[in-house]
């Protein structure tokens, strides 16, 4: 699905992902740990083109194609989705209208008939419940005035409906409630496929414990430093980062 | 998304969407202003004789005013001998048939086929292509209630009493610069009455559009609203591409009396000139409305895209007790185009109110200022006005300013006044198109977002014309 090679990438002219190797299988889920400023963020920002990123080095390919190049929207309709950590909000612009308008984007792209808006709200109040929350968060403007966990689940409700074929959730548990990350975690569940991947960039390992994934990996200093299945994050659990950084 | 994919083609293709002129005789008078020409005018139109004589009166004024600078907006002089006072299609149609297919052509381009109008969704034309009206539907049928809608000069010869008791009432020819000269050589425009109790049937709507080269257009439209009566007035406008500057001096007036209602909409799409501004229109407008009666009320919505210049301030006296003003805006500066509008909203009667909501957006260089008034007088007892003037900027070369002047003499008043700034962020747009939006379409989002309070008053086939307009008009002020 994603393939990055040897990527260097800085911020503001500062030097964060360091020659950062990864791939990421069809089908997988993955996740990305690391203390703070390891660079979680900022790979999550070089995969989806964000403005303040500059790649200065190596290569993201995804589907076999390089992207480090491309406009984010199309990014973006070829599949590949983000939750942010921080979603910005839009006055005057509902929830609803957004949705459609991405949904269509996304339909148009592939050729196909934009849904009916019937349809479409039938759909997005059946995510809605599936997600805990109430479908008159679909009439309000773009998270204004949405708690913390209100954006969160915003975000896998945005998820759910464009069924994206390649997901970074971007530190999608931090100030998560129990209720809330169980729901979050059964709309991430509700999307696992064969097609599907996944890369959870976290630093916790609670939501991993909802959320299986069939690889984790340590990022530290801009780089991948150690790959390997669900049993390393119970080695972090009980040893911490700067640990197993110094043992490896 | 097909459609807008179509929008934004066909806005790169064409610089200005509806610049464009159509060739068709035209009867000019010679340039310059004087009281010959204003006689020749009044001739030309067969008016009756008082109408010259204030015509003149209006002449006498304005040649001792001086234009006013106080605007926030920069422009090279004005030379009023240089531009002809005088412009009318030669042909006369009485009956659409008759109608030059050139014209309907323009219309159709425009996207109002008159043919289809007739037909379509109760809204009646009054087509004014340059200064004279060439056709008039839905006329029979607004007459089976009562209602006169017709062109000013129509009304001038046909309802004399109605047009020497209301006009000059709101506007005097004194008010300043631009309504003298406009009460002294204004050309045509449109004429309402909506007698006692009743409701208007029908969205009425005229089409401004400017086509003589070298032509001022200076429209007169005066709208009374008898008794217990409602009407909803709808004025579009759009221009042919020019590199002279066009001056447009526009006079309107409204009159509601005790329980009447006048909804006034706007849309407003002159040629806003190239990127230094050259060729756009010149947009000095008085509108005002008069609450003459007990609960009458005024309601002003305008979306300002075009001109070069808009300086413009619809306002409401609201002289009738518990009467009621408002006004809706929202103004676009892009390129170098600059705006100083803004509202009066003047409180007499007791317990009268007032709402203004104002948003201004500026993208590339343009300026957008905010200029509003409100003014309670000693009589108004429990007067209240809420105002909010919003900017939202585009870019860092553009600007915005406000300039709210409030004064209140009655203690009992409430005046609330709230306004912001915001910017478009780097990271709304980035948001918006990680979710597979064009930044294009990101913008214009936000930006109807931010407008959504303004639009939503606009009759709704006007509000799909706004946005298209707001689209068109924002594409490529990002990136």
């Amino acid at each position: 699905m994603i393939k990055i090679e040897s990527l260097k990438a800085a911020i503001g002219g500062k030097e964060i992902l360091k020659g950062l190797d990864l791939e990421i299988k069809k089908g997988k889920v993955h996740a990305i740990m690391g203390p703070n400023g390891a660079g979680k963020s900022t790979l999550s920002k070089a995969i989806t083109g964000h403005y303040e990123v500059e790649i200065t080095g190596g290569d993201i390919l995804y589907k076999g194609e390089s992207i480090t190049k491309m406009e984010p929207e199309l990014r973006a309709l070829k599949g590949i989705f983000m939750s942010f950590q921080n979603p910005v909000e839009v006055p005057g612009v509902t929830n609803a209208y957004f949705l459609r308008e991405a949904l269509n984007a996304k339909m148009e792209f592939e050729g196909k008939e934009p849904l009916n808006p019937a349809d479409f709200l039938r759909m997005a109040r059946e995510y809605c419940e599936i997600l805990g929350m109430d479908p008159k968060m679909l009439n309000r403007s773009l998270n204004v005035g949405f708690s913390g966990g209100e954006k969160k689940r915003n975000e896998i409700l945005q998820m759910l409906i464009l069924k994206p074929d390649f997901i970074i959730l971007d530190e999608i548990d931090s100030g998560l409630d129990i209720d809330a990350l169980k729901a979050v975690s059964q709309g991430i569940n509700r999307l696992r496929n064969a097609d599907r991947s996944f890369l959870i960039i976290t630093h916790y390992s609670r939501i991993l414990e909802y959320v299986k994934p069939d690889y984790v990996h340590i990022l530290k200093d801009g780089r991948v430093t150690k790959t390997g299945d669900y049993s390393i994050v119970k080695d972090i659990e009980e040893r911490g980062y700067s640990e197993i950084g110094e043992r490896l | 998304m097909s459609d807008e994919r179509k929008k934004i083609e066909k806005a790169v293709t064409q610089d200005y969407d509806l610049g464009f002129s159509v060739d068709i005789e035209e009867e000019k008078a010679p340039a310059g202003l004087n009281e010959e020409i204003i006689v020749y005018l009044s001739k030309k139109k067969n008016e009756p004789e008082w109408m010259l004589k204030k015509r003149l009166q209006a002449y006498k004024i304005w040649k001792k005013m001086k234009e006013p600078h106080w605007a926030h907006i920069k422009y090279d002089p004005i030379d009023y001998q240089s531009i002809s006072y005088y412009a009318a299609p030669k042909k006369r149609p009485k009956t659409l048939e008759e109608v030059d297919p050139e014209i309907l052509r323009a219309y159709e381009k425009l996207g109002i086929p008159l043919e289809e109008q007739k037909q379509l969704a109760g809204v009646a034309v009054d087509a004014v292509f340059d200064s004279v009206s060439v056709a008039t539907t839905f006329k029979e049928k607004l007459k089976e209630v009562g209602i006169i809608f017709c062109s000013i000069s129509e009304a001038i010869r046909d309802y004399p009493d109605l047009v020497q008791k209301y006009m000059f009432s709101v506007v005097p020819m004194s008010d300043n610069f631009f309504a003298a000269l406009n009460s002294a050589v204004f050309t045509d425009g449109t004429f309402v009455y909506v007698p006692k109790g009743v409701k208007c049937p029908l969205e009425l709507s005229t089409y401004f559009r400017i086509n003589a080269q070298n032509t001022g257009q200076f429209e007169r439209t005066l709208i009374i609203a008898d008794e217990g009566s409602y009407v909803s007035y709808n004025e579009g406008c759009s221009a042919p591409m020019r590199d002279e500057n066009q001056l447009h001096a526009a006079v309107v007036e409204l009159i509601a009396l005790k329980d009447a209602h006048i909804k006034y909409s706007t849309i407003q799409n002159w040629y806003p000139g190239d990127e230094k501004g050259v060729g756009g229109i010149y947009n000095f407008v008085t509108k005002r409305g008069l609450c003459a009666g007990e609960r009458s009320k005024i309601s002003w919505t305008q979306v300002e895209t075009g001109s070069a210049i808009t300086w413009k301030y619809p306002s409401c006296i609201l002289k009738g007790d518990e009467s009621v003003g408002e006004f809706y805006s929202v103004a676009i500066t892009t390129r170098a185009q600059q705006a100083d509008t803004g509202t009066k909203m003047i409180h007499i009667g007791k317990n009268s109110s007032s709402t203004i909501i104002s948003k201004g957006i500026s993208a590339m260089r343009g300026q957008n200022s905010y200029r509003g008034q409100v003014k309670i007088h000693a009589s108004a007892s429990g007067a209240r006005n809420y105002s909010e003037c919003d900017s939202l900027l585009i870019g860092d070369k553009c600007g915005a300013h406000t300039f709210p002047y409030l004064e209140s003499k009655n203690a009992s008043a409430t005046i609330e006044h709230e306004a912001t700034t915001s910017k478009i962020s780097d990271e709304q747009l980035f948001y918006l198109r990680q979710r597979g939006l064009k930044e294009e379409d990101a913008v214009s989002m936000i930006v109807h977002g931010f407008c959504k309070e303004v639009l939503s008053n606009l009759p709704m086939e006007f509000a799909a014309e706004a946005k298209d307009l707001l689209n068109l008009t924002l594409e490529g002020s990002v990136g």
